[in-house]
């Protein structure tokens, strides 16, 4: 029933694409570029890699960055994920309101309000100093929301008397939760916490107000480095990060084929 | 409810609301106190009270609002920045729309990786998608040379892309680029489209198809994608920080100057307290009109 | 004593009374239905017995046991679902598994218990696939065999054929009328398919606005509807609005408006001049070009009005009175005639009297 669409079309969506991936590449192929300017192509090094993997700064930002997303994703997956069914089951007043508008407003708003937060905590009670605490803290409370969507939209997507036909074959309250509800929205769970962990990895703004001085990151190393001096080291450390997080992307969509076979 | 049931809502309602209330109320509150208090010796703020004579006296102001009025400085770059988001948003629905469009009447076997070539490039990292823009409007770059190449063709001066209004705009355009095209899908695919069978029946040809029917149908969908852009583009600051020249800041370049460099913390709230509302602003016109559209559909 | 009995049972959902008052009483071995349009309080009805909802007032009993506030996983009845409601993580086995692992039953009896259920629903060989991988019908059938593995003492089944196709309803049909018998259990089975309650049930409440509008066996509700309700939603009918004139014994003589007398059989506690409605099936209608006025029979002639070609049967709208259109339905048996009269054609028509029945409501 579809129509031929006209040519026009095609070319503007052939360019969009392009304007959406060529970016990408530039930074890939001069990755491997045997020149310190991302200019012209001169030949090919694995050099930038060499001295990436001997930038001990990097490494331990990378460090950093792999534990502040494993730490705080895990987190905001579990208060994500009660988040998500209790926004999905109950009417709630305040819930959908503190969970749901970090995702709103810029992220900008939620880096002020959180080193204001931190710094006078830690001049009343001297504990969380800027560092690597602060910045887990701040991950979970703006990762927390988009679990709970993703969580809530699975919930919505199971049908619900599921569970009363779990309850009306026997099964106790919590029965029915741990045997029938925990294993369909799984592959919601599993999403939102690959969503939470990329989130986490990628945030610039953020971990940049909530840092302090000691603690660094993956993404504040590569701003300090594009702010100071260019050169391909960056884009060797962007084509790594892009490659794991498509291994991520590979892993959630081999989760993703169970969720909609789930669905029927 | 049962006892049952009341421990379940506690049980799943409560951890989460107590963090959020910890660490996105409870901060958001300091913050618009703050705005009130006057800046600390030091930077950060001063004391919110003082102790005379058993009397407490508190040490709050309006100074730190008035200080917006005193200067045009601070209105001109919020209408700077609410234009940048703008033109930002204008350009992602014209880019957007054929793409959305197109997606949404292809067969339904290849929607789904249409869709997620458009996503894709969000997954990587922000900085990286903004970096490789420092490449591409870099002076060396082959796509500078070619356009200086065309400038001076054309008896012009040749001109810097890097550090310009321009390069913000194409960087915001850039990242926020999936925001419009998911929701104008959403919107485009639920068209059914025998309305335009029946609007070329009638008489309409293809201008006037689009004009007259999928366009206002679409309006629900431009209206929720141009919120997903303007928003975060109103209140950004990494990409002006970096794309951007001294003359193309943004509010949020002020704000995280004023927070993080001045350290004046009253004055940085009251900035953020600002943008705040013009995302309110914003969000409850996009709402008003969403509600409209709804009716009408 | 009944297997099941519900007294008085009333349900609220705010302003809204979604069940008033409803007694009834299910035997053992009955396969009971409860039909009627959507909105009338059915289907409150039955999550009510499955423990799904408590009624504000009233009792449910079973085997003479309050089940009012006994929560649906300590009940001895099962659901069928209206979306089967098979559990999509679980294979067919693991379906229909789970109501014995809840009860703690041993592997090896669950075990047989299962293969004993998967060959009465005829689907031994299907036991390792997931819901999604199988048709509707025997999705179907695994939620009936998952229902039925611990023999409760109450099936329910929640409008369990509306998602399948026409062919394939009917074939169903079949199938749980034998299930039924073999397994002997006591069905309650919800419907809005007038038809459906008609071919399955030993015995059917017709409810609406949250009220038994009647109970009884399907030829009594189709031959006697108790109300106009009835009348109107089971099957086609004729309602022509009538007065009483006389009471003699055993039959009464109606005056229908703009029409005529007709006899019909005495409705207790109908007097003279009271007002009310002739209900009669358009199937029980003679039509003809000439018929014999009998002592036994209504009689009126008319003008045929409009007709529908229905394929198997023709319906007849004959115009008897002034505005009074009656509908006769006639099977078309003899090849290539599809119509045996055009509209204007003057007809008569003519039914036995005891094919009319009387209602006062």
């Amino acid at each position: 029933m579809a129509k031929k669409n006209a040519w026009w079309l095609w070319a503007a969506a052939i360019l969009t694409y392009l304007f959406l991936y060529l970016p990408l590449v530039i930074v890939v192929v001069f990755s491997f570029n045997d020149s310190r300017l991302n200019a012209e192509w001169v030949g090919f090094t694995l050099d930038w890699y060499r001295k990436l993997f001997h930038n001990e700064k990097m490494l331990t930002a990378a460090g950093n960055s792999l534990m502040i997303g494993v730490v705080s994703s895990l987190a905001s997956t579990v208060l994500g994920t009660l988040a998500g069914i209790a926004l999905h089951k109950y009417k709630l007043r305040f819930l959908p309101f503190l969970v749901l508008t970090p995702i709103a407003i810029p992220e900008l708003l939620m880096g002020v309000s959180l080193v204001i937060f931190f710094v006078i905590v830690n001049q009343l009670l001297g504990i969380l100093e800027l560092g690597l605490i602060t910045i887990i803290l701040s991950h979970i409370a703006f990762c927390v929301g988009f679990v709970a969507i993703v969580v809530r939209a699975r919930m919505q997507g199971m049908d619900e008397s599921l569970v009363e036909a779990a309850r009306d074959l026997g099964a106790t309250p919590f029965q029915a939760f741990r045997l029938v509800t925990l294993p369909v929205i799984m592959p919601g769970i599993i999403a939102g916490a690959l969503m939470a962990f990329t989130l986490s990895i990628d945030d610039f703004v953020i971990t940049f107000f909530t840092a302090g001085v000691g603690a660094a990151t993956l993404p504040l190393e590569i701003y300090s480095m594009i702010k100071i001096a260019v050169t391909p080291e960056v884009n060797a450390v962007s084509s790594l990060l892009m490659l794991l997080t498509l291994v991520l992307i590979v892993i959630a969509s081999r989760v993703s084929p169970s969720a909609l076979r789930a669905n029927g | 409810m049962t006892l049952q049931q009341r421990i379940g809502k506690w049980v799943l309602s409560w951890p989460p609301l107590v963090y959020m209330v910890l660490f996105f109320l409870v901060p958001t509150l300091i913050m618009v106190v703050a705005a009130f208090r006057y800046p600390g010796d030091y930077g950060g703020l001063a004391p919110m009270y003082s102790v005379e004579d058993g009397k407490v006296v508190w040490d709050l102001t309006l100074e730190n609002f008035q200080r917006l009025t005193e200067d045009a400085l601070y209105f001109d770059l919020f209408i700077k920045s609410a234009g940048y988001a703008l033109a930002t948003t204008l350009a992602c629905i014209l880019m957007a729309y054929p793409l959305a469009w197109l997606i949404a009447r292809s067969p339904k076997r290849y929607r789904d990786l249409m869709l997620l070539l458009v996503i894709l490039p969000f997954w990587s990292n922000f900085l990286i998608r903004i970096y490789a823009w420092m490449i591409i409007l870099g002076p060396q770059s082959a796509f500078t040379r070619a356009v200086n190449w065309l400038v001076t063709g054309l008896g012009f001066e040749p001109i810097q892309l890097l550090f310009t209004p321009f390069a913000v705009i194409v960087g915001m355009v850039y990242v926020h680029l999936p925001f419009m095209v998911l929701p104008l899908y959403a919107n485009l695919e639920k068209h059914d489209m025998a309305l335009l069978d029946a609007a070329q029946d009638l008489g309409a040809n293809a201008w006037q198809r689009f004009w007259r029917v999928t366009w206002p149908l679409s309006l629900p969908g431009v209206f929720a994608g141009s919120a997903l852009v303007f928003i975060p583009a109103l209140g950004m600051f990494a990409i002006p920080d970096i794309l951007g020249g001294t003359d193309s800041i943004m509010i949020g370049n002020l704000i995280k100057q004023q927070i993080l460099d001045t350290r004046d913390w009253p004055f940085g709230s009251v900035l953020s307290i600002m943008l705040t509302g013009g995302v309110l602003l914003i969000a409850a016109l996009g709402a008003a009109v969403a509600r409209g559209g709804r009716k009408r559909g | 004593m009944a297997l099941l009995e519900i007294r008085n049972v009333v349900k609220r959902f705010g302003d809204f009374t979604a069940v008033n008052d409803v007694s009834l009483s299910v035997e053992a071995g009955e396969f009971f239905t409860l039909l009627g349009p959507s909105g009338c309080g059915k289907t409150t009805l039955l999550r009510m017995l499955a423990g799904f909802e408590q009624p504000d007032s009233g009792a449910i009993l079973l085997d003479g046991l309050d089940m009012s506030r006994v929560p649906p996983e300590k009940r001895p009845v099962h659901t069928v679902f209206q979306s089967y409601a098979l559990f999509p993580h679980m294979t067919v086995r693991e379906n229909i598994a789970f109501p014995l692992k809840m009860a703690g039953w041993d592997r090896k009896k669950i075990d047989s218990q299962v293969d004993e259920l998967l060959e009465d629903v005829r689907l031994t060989q299907f036991g390792q696939r997931y819901p999604h991988e199988m048709s509707g019908g025997q999705r179907q059938r695994v939620a009936i065999a998952r229902a039925l593995v611990d023999r409760p003492r109450l099936l329910l089944l929640d409008e369990p054929l509306s998602a399948l196709d026409a062919k394939l309803r009917e074939q169903m049909q079949i199938e749980l009328i034998n299930l039924q018998k073999e397994v002997g259990i006591t069905f309650v089975y919800v419907t809005h398919d007038q038809g459906e309650a008609l071919a399955l049930s030993h015995r059917i409440a017709v409810m609406s606005h949250g009220q038994v509008e009647q109970l009884d066996i399907p030829e009594r509700i189709y031959s006697h509807p108790k109300n106009r309700f009835v009348a109107d939603f089971i099957g086609q009918c004729n309602v022509l609005e009538g007065t009483v004139k006389a009471v003699e014994g055993a039959t009464m003589v109606v005056s229908i408006k703009g029409c005529g007398d007709v006899k019909c059989s005495t409705v207790p506690g109908v007097v003279s001049g009271q007002a009310g409605w002739l209900a009669l099936r358009p199937e029980k209608i003679k039509l003809d070009k000439e018929l014999p006025d009998l002592p036994d029979e209504a009689y009126f002639k008319g003008r045929v009005h409009d007709c529908l070609y229905m394929g198997d049967v023709t319906i007849y709208i004959v115009e008897v009175g002034e505005g009074v259109l009656v509908e006769a339905m006639l099977p078309n048996n003899i090849p290539g005639v599809a119509k045996f009269f055009d509209d204007h054609d003057l007809v008569e028509i003519a039914w036995r009297f005891d094919a009319g029945s009387f209602l006062t409501e």
